[in-house]
């Protein structure tokens, strides 16, 4: 199998970080990635760049957004139910 | 990663037949999502509220004629996308379209920052500054890479829902997710580089 380069990695990197490249796949881009350091930082700081953003967002809606919005439908009478 | 399907069994039945207890469900179940992903496509908390109206407005009005081939959610969102692009598409002028000529054909942008800040401690990637870049860099995004982007990393929707959502086969969402994604990444190595060296200053 040929060596893979770093422009042909790239294409595959988005599987890589989530784990559905193929197994052969992924080998050859670990492969590559001992012997590349600016490959091996990229795709470190890709993963990190995708879980900072997992990691960062709001789990509730503002009362006050929520209360609007009932009003806005007519729904004032669930208010309360949540 | 937030899994929307977590929510409480919403009846689509009972939805189409009117029951307003049930739609009042629904609400809760997807307002946080919908609303969250206006704000960060909108980046204005005035402009995610009307989205968020506007969208379960819509849903209301079409529940009737919603046939069930997608799930609930998807609908939702692809509702929710709609609005917030025609919202976009009026305020066009104030927003910075850099980059927007970038094609799925195109040849992928090569990496430019080769920093490994991976090593700065948590609470700085995740300060209250580092979030606003964080959002700030989505901003940054063409429109149809921002938007894939949201669904599948932020909201957790899988590439096959993103693409139903979006009306994109799933080759064009893995495309522009790989897109954003270096896009991203590169815009964010810059900044936490930055910080990186008033560290080891």
């Amino acid at each position: 199998m040929e060596e893979k380069n770093c422009k042909s990695l790239l294409g595959s990197l988005s599987d890589y970080v989530d784990g559905t490249a193929q197994e052969e796949l992924c080998r050859e881009i670990e492969r590559h990635l001992a012997g590349c350091e600016d490959c091996r930082i990229v795709v470190d700081t890709l993963k990190k760049t995708v879980y900072l953003y997992h990691s960062s967002i709001e789990a509730d809606l503002p009362v006050a957004v929520r209360e609007r919005l009932f009003k806005r439908l007519n729904l004032d009478e669930f208010l309360k139910t949540n | 990663m937030v899994d929307i399907d977590t929510g409480p069994e919403i009846s689509l039945e009972a939805l189409q037949a009117g029951d307003r207890a049930e739609f009042a469900r629904l609400v809760d179940a997807y307002s946080i999502q919908i609303y969250r992903l206006a704000l960060k496509m909108l980046g204005d908390e005035q402009d995610a509220e009307d989205v968020l109206q506007n969208t379960f407005m819509k849903a209301l009005q079409s529940l009737g004629s919603f046939e069930g081939r997608s799930s609930l959610s998807t609908w939702l969102y692809r509702i929710a996308v709609n609005e917030a692009l025609m919202l976009l598409r009026r305020q066009k002028p104030t927003i910075p379209v850099a980059m927007d000529y970038e094609d799925d054909d195109d040849e992928l942008q090569h990496p430019t920052q080769f920093t490994d800040w991976c090593c700065l401690p948590e609470e700085e990637l995740l300060s209250a500054e580092s979030k606003g870049h964080l959002d700030k860099a989505i901003r940054r995004l063409p429109e149809k890479l921002r938007v894939v982007f949201l669904l599948r990393d932020i909201e957790g929707l899988s590439i096959r829902e993103t693409g139903e959502a979006l009306g994109l086969t799933e080759t064009a969402v893995k495309t522009r997710l790989l897109r954003a994604r270096l896009n991203l990444r590169e815009q964010l190595s810059m900044y936490y580089g930055e910080r990186l060296k008033e560290e080891q200053a």
